[in-house]
């Protein structure tokens, strides 16, 4: 082997040092400017690693569905009367959604109210996680090839995660509702008051802009307005956590830790009669 | 004959041995671990790894690997690209130029030294990502991460110890 001379070496060694660190900080400028270009490159390298980190993934499903399996079995008795319960009650539930149903039908013609948009579900896995402290995001498995589009609302099986941001062909990934860039248009359920729920990194994002003599009190649940056409409304969010001075937190519905498929709504808005179509993103 | 081509090809390969491990270590950290709590709480083994090798065996991973690593690490994530490039570049360089004091010392001393790299490189990726975004970040979570990466150095430490045993040291 060549040796070359200590000093010679460490001064190519510097160079290559202080040239990687511009070179990082010139594409976070670059990244800073042309975030189409970023965007690109992301959804190029997720595709591509989709498949892997599903692949990776697979281990920890597995051990994760033994111990829920034996979890089961030793709960197996008070589950079953618990279910048992809760099937009685949910079945008057279903007597009286059917009756309502049928009224709602008969006000709707009466009134002649057009029908609200179709909504249809394309199931993703998460294979992904950011696990940075700066971003909250999430990869997933599926991609345009399934249906998905940029600005698609996502839910977990308790109420709304957040909104498709990127779309690969077959991965895409998933702003959380409670990453720093997160602004999703709300409603409060009962009380009908509009605002903005905008995400700050933390556990429990904030309300802005509620009108100023709006009621809020915890315990209040929250719930997509459909403002700006891009959710379908009444996708349920959470529940007003804490009221303070200045500050309305939401506690999300969603579990983040068993949060391991979501089903993006695919949505779009009747056309209207004049004008192009509103809403979906093409 | 045959020996030649496929004896250089293992050569090739446990060479590549640190970059390799480090980048499946990277896939890795992605996967969702499906502990509670644990999602905006994990440990960042890429440095673990980029800090030890820059270490140990610096002429297996090059600043340009380190680089690499980082990139893919950012791309992941779904971070501003370029962050983890440049904590990782800073780790390594801080390794290399002072692994005198490292090398041969004793594991607390490696430890502690983990805690020191990994601190620095931490606020001035916390100051570039206030700086980017334009907002100033609680710093909980970010001291939280580097805390836990730090905490769990050890049983990682020990992995690449015995890869280093198992692949690279023998003849």
């Amino acid at each position: 082997m060549l040796r070359i001379a200590m000093p010679v070496k460490a001064m190519a060694q510097r160079f290559a040092f202080l040239l990687l660190v511009g070179a990082a900080t010139g594409i976070l400028i670059l990244g800073k400017a042309d975030v189409a270009l970023m965007e690109r490159l992301r959804t190029n390298v997720a595709d591509f690693l989709a498949p892997v980190l599903t692949a990776l993934g697979q281990p920890v499903r597995a051990t994760e569905a033994v111990i829920q399996n034996a979890r089961e079995l030793l709960n197996l008795r008070e589950e079953n009367a618990r279910l048992r319960e809760e099937n009685a009650r949910l079945l008057s539930w279903q007597d009286i959604a059917r009756r309502f149903e049928q009224d709602n039908a008969r006000f709707r013609q009466l009134l002649h109210i057009t029908s609200d948009p179709v909504s249809t579900f394309i199931s993703a896995r998460v294979v992904g996680d950011s696990g940075s402290a700066f971003v909250r995001t999430m990869l997933l498995n599926a991609g345009a090839r399934d249906g998905l589009q940029k600005g698609q609302a996502a839910l977990g099986a308790e109420g709304l995660a957040g909104r498709i941001i990127e779309v690969g062909q077959r991965s895409s990934r998933l702003l959380l509702l409670t990453d720093l860039n997160s602004r999703i248009p709300i409603m409060l359920e009962n009380s009908r008051y509009r605002g903005i729920l905008a995400g700050d990194n933390s556990d429990q994002p904030r309300i802005d802009y509620l009108p100023a003599n709006a009621q809020v009190s915890p315990g209040d649940r929250v719930i997509t307005s459909g403002s700006g056409g891009l959710f379908p409304s009444g996708l349920p969010i959470g529940v007003v956590a804490s009221v303070s001075d200045g500050a309305i937190r939401v506690q999300p519905l969603v579990d983040w830790h068993s949060l391991e498929i979501v089903s993006a709504v695919r949505f779009d808005l009747p056309k209207p009669d004049t004008g192009e179509r509103i809403g979906a993103r093409r | 004959m045959t020996a030649g081509p496929q004896g250089r090809l293992f050569q090739l390969l446990r060479g590549m041995t640190p970059v390799l491990l480090t980048l499946f270590l990277v896939l890795v950290n992605a996967v969702p671990s499906g502990l509670p709590h644990f999602s905006p709480l994990t440990p960042t083994l890429a440095m673990m790894a980029v800090y030890y090798w820059s270490i140990f065996r610096p002429e297996l991973m090059p600043a340009s690997a380190v680089f690499g690593i980082g990139l893919l690490q950012d791309v992941i994530s779904g971070g501003p690209i370029g962050l983890m490039a440049l904590v990782l570049v800073l780790i390594h360089g801080i390794c290399v130029s002072q692994r005198r004091v490292f090398l041969s010392k004793s594991f607390m001393v490696g430890w502690w030294g983990f805690m020191m790299v990994a601190a620095g490189a931490t606020l001035i990726g916390y100051i570039a990502a206030c700086l980017y975004y334009g907002t100033l970040f609680n710093p909980l979570p970010v001291l939280a991460q580097s805390g836990l990466t730090v905490a769990l150095y050890p049983p990682f430490n020990w992995l690449f110890v015995r890869a280093e045993q198992r692949l690279l040291r023998i003849a």
